[in-house]
């Protein structure tokens, strides 16, 4: 198959475990362990390649060893951007560490086809006492790219950088702006087939990171493939066509990038068990901050057909909620308010008591109900997260995050068996061609 | 780690495979080649960065070996009388500093030169050998200051260099192949072992009183030379006074033994730290 970029086939990486122990400690130290496998046979080297079939994680790997990457294969064909998803320690790291050859597998191999570029982080090898004309040739070297090929995208880089006044000025006198700019110019400028991105995108303010994510994009279109690890799962949906989860070193998912941010969604809310029955215990709720006052007792929710039994609601029906308190102490100022989020953890909608003209105050104490109503609630499909608050003189004095999952599917909404496939909501619309 | 960059045959596309690397491999010495690039913009870093905040710049380069041939030439050559084979002791001496300053920077510099570099060895991929190469080389550029005041001094004095000068690249070459070994084996030890930083200095130090820089070979006795020029330094002092001053050579022979020894020295460097560099970026 030519069209294959990457293979990776049973990668696994052990480290020893306490390597970190190890990191500046003394030879002394080292000899006294080596004098002591004198003695003792099979001391814990590695076992031969051939005890070391399929490693799993319920066959724990000899003591002393951990592996951070098993038997992981997936192949990415050339011109994909793929996205790699996964919690902390699931290994990431260390498979981009890998591929970008950095340090070696313990097993499997790797194949890629084509000059392979890899970014761990933007900057790299920049020195503080050089200045932006020099740092540009150094990074750009130590990124693997030849002298006539900076000399020729030299001023292309300067001005995506936006530092043309500072070309001559130390880096260190560099804002962390101006340095992180000129630091990510220099990566975008390689050419590789192949990229290999880390997180990169995580730096700068909002207007250079938006500009980064092009230029990202700009790379797909040119039919180069790109790994891209990111904890941000907005851009992996984003800019990513395929997407993988790693989850305890192993793959645990590949598919579609939508797909492998829901799947990672579900993993992370395993233990949550978010509630899909119409009516949600607040009194102990998971997603309340300890600081709170739990006044909250109870949530209902209903559609157009009465009480919602599976959480499910089609695009711009009626929504009804009940929240239940219970105040100890008599109170005036009474206001409370549900948010929407999505899964990504962006507000979508919000809706609160204050932003009702007609809304009245008066004194009340023991149990209460507030009722709210949406007339038409316009999401559009997936699941949302509810957040349920109660201020009391204009305090937010108890609050649950995620204290529902409401799940929005599709339906004629516009009437011709046509939803939209991205966006936040919906809208009633009028078009005409004059 | 066994990589191998090979072109396909009906494409032209490099294909690379990474797969845990057994036994002892190749040095890819073809792979070093390739990153020749960036080997000399590490070079022209390290030198630019050594000038850039120093107020007197290169002329530091001058004044290290030649304020120690001054304090060596009262020390040796007049309190303590040591013969320096009919030449004036100030070039006796400062024609070996030349060779000895050079050495012992190159040394020290490889042998640190990838704790120095650590942060490029977690984040990036490029031949290892790179970094200990670059710390031998940076330095030739003081050398050759040094040896612009040597030139001055030789006037001074008087000496015409012969025709024996043209040999002294080869000289400087092996001081430099003798440094680089140093530090093949010493720089991977020293990000396994943070004892080797300590034990660099005190090295330096020892191995400079085991070498001809203050005394010449004649003083140590016929039956010692053999040993005594297993030492490589012994034969390259000896080469770059005789490149220099034309002084007679002593034994064309300590030469050779120290030139074997060189490269001895320089393959199982290599070697190792070759089996060495597959754990850098874990232990870094």
């Amino acid at each position: 198959m030519s069209d294959i970029a990457i293979r990776v086939d049973n990668l696994s990486k052990e480290y020893k475990i306490g390597t970190a122990k190890y990191r500046h400690d003394s030879l002394q130290d080292h000899l006294a362990e080596w004098a002591r496998s004198l003695f003792v046979r099979n001391s814990p080297r590695l076992p031969k390649s051939a005890d070391r079939v399929a490693p799993s994680a319920s066959r724990p790997s000899p003591k002393g060893y951990i592996w951070a990457l098993k038997d992981v294969s997936f192949e990415v064909k050339q011109g994909e951007v793929v996205g790699i998803i996964g919690r902390n320690g699931a290994g990431k790291s260390t498979l981009l560490k890998i591929l970008s050859r950095i340090t070696e597998p313990t097993g499997g191999f790797v194949e890629m086809r084509g000059r392979v570029g890899s970014l761990l982080e933007v900057g790299t090898g920049f020195h503080r006492d050089l200045t932006g004309r020099e740092n540009i040739y150094l990074n750009g070297a130590i990124l693997g790219m030849k002298k006539v090929e900076i000399d020729r995208k030299f001023d292309e880089i300067v001005d995506f950088a936006e530092i043309a006044k500072f070309l001559d000025t130390p880096v260190k006198r560099y804002s962390s702006g101006m340095y992180v700019r000129l630091a990510f110019a220099v990566a975008a400028h390689l050419e590789p087939d192949i990229l290999i991105v880390d997180e990169v995108l995580a730096v700068g303010d909002a207007a250079f990171q938006q500009k980064c994510l092009g230029k990202l994009q700009n790379v797909a279109k040119e039919g180069r493939t790109v790994l891209f690890v990111s904890h941000s799962l907005a851009v992996v949906e984003h800019i990513c066509r395929k997407g993988l989860v790693l989850q305890g070193g192993t793959l645990a998912f590949d598919g579609t990038s939508k797909e492998a941010t829901d799947y990672y969604l579900r993993g992370l809310s395993v233990g949550r068990q978010p509630s899909t029955s119409s009516t949600i215990d607040l009194r102990n709720a998971t997603g309340r901050p300890k600081a709170c006052r739990p006044l909250l007792k109870r949530l209902e929710l209903f559609g157009d057909e009465g009480a919602l039994a599976d959480g499910a609601l089609k695009i711009g029906a009626y929504f009804k909620a009940c929240i239940h308190i219970e105040l100890d102490k008599p109170t005036a100022s009474l206001d409370a308010g549900l948010g929407f989020d999505n899964l990504l953890g962006q507000r979508v909608f919000t809706t609160h008591t204050l932003f009702q003209p007609d809304w009245k105050r008066e004194e009340r104490v023991g149990e209460q109900m507030f009722v709210c109503e949406v007339p038409s609630l316009t999401l559009v499909p997936g699941e949302y997260k509810i957040k349920v608050a109660l201020d009391i003189d204009g305090v937010e004095v108890d609050y649950v995050e995620d204290a529902a999952r409401l799940t929005i599917v599709e339906s004629n909404y516009y009437g011709t068996g046509k939803v939209p496939w991205n966006g936040v909501f919906v809208l009633q619309q009028r078009w005409q061609l004059k | 780690m066994a990589r191998s960059i090979e072109v396909h045959p009906d494409t032209d596309i490099p294909v690379l495979r990474i797969e845990p690397s057994r036994g002892w491999i190749s040095l890819r010495l073809r792979d070093l080649w390739t990153y020749r690039e960036l080997l000399y913009f590490l070079v022209w870093r390290d030198v630019k960065v050594r000038y850039k905040q120093t107020l007197i710049g290169a002329a530091w380069a001058v004044l290290q070996p030649l304020l120690t041939m001054i304090m060596f030439t009262v020390i040796f050559g007049h309190l303590s009388k040591i013969p320096s084979e009919g030449l004036p002791y100030p070039l006796f001496s400062y024609s070996a500093l030349l060779a000895w300053t050079y050495f012992s920077a190159a040394m020290n510099r490889s042998g640190n030169s990838l704790l120095g570099d650590a942060h490029l060895i977690e984040r990036i991929y490029f031949p290892r050998l790179i970094i200990p190469l670059c710390g031998v080389v940076a330095p030739l550029v003081d050398f050759f200051f040094g040896l612009l005041a040597l030139v001055g001094m030789m006037f001074w004095y008087g000496i015409m260099p012969t025709w024996s000068i043209l040999t002294l690249p080869l000289f400087l070459l092996l001081a430099l192949l003798t440094a680089l070994a140093v530090g093949l084996w010493l720089s991977p030890l020293n990000v396994r072992y943070r004892d080797i930083g300590y034990a660099i200095p005190f090295l330096v130090q020892i191995w400079m009183y085991a070498s001809p820089v203050v005394y010449p070979v004649t003083l140590v006795p016929e039956r010692w030379r053999l040993l005594y020029s297993l030492n490589p330094m012994v034969g390259i002092i000896e080469g770059f006074r005789w490149a220099l001053l034309g002084k007679e050579i002593t034994a064309i022979g300590m030469i050779g033994v120290s030139t074997i020894t060189v490269l001895m020295l320089l393959w199982g460097g290599a070697t190792f730290f070759k089996r060495m560099e597959r754990t850098f970026a874990d232990v870094v």
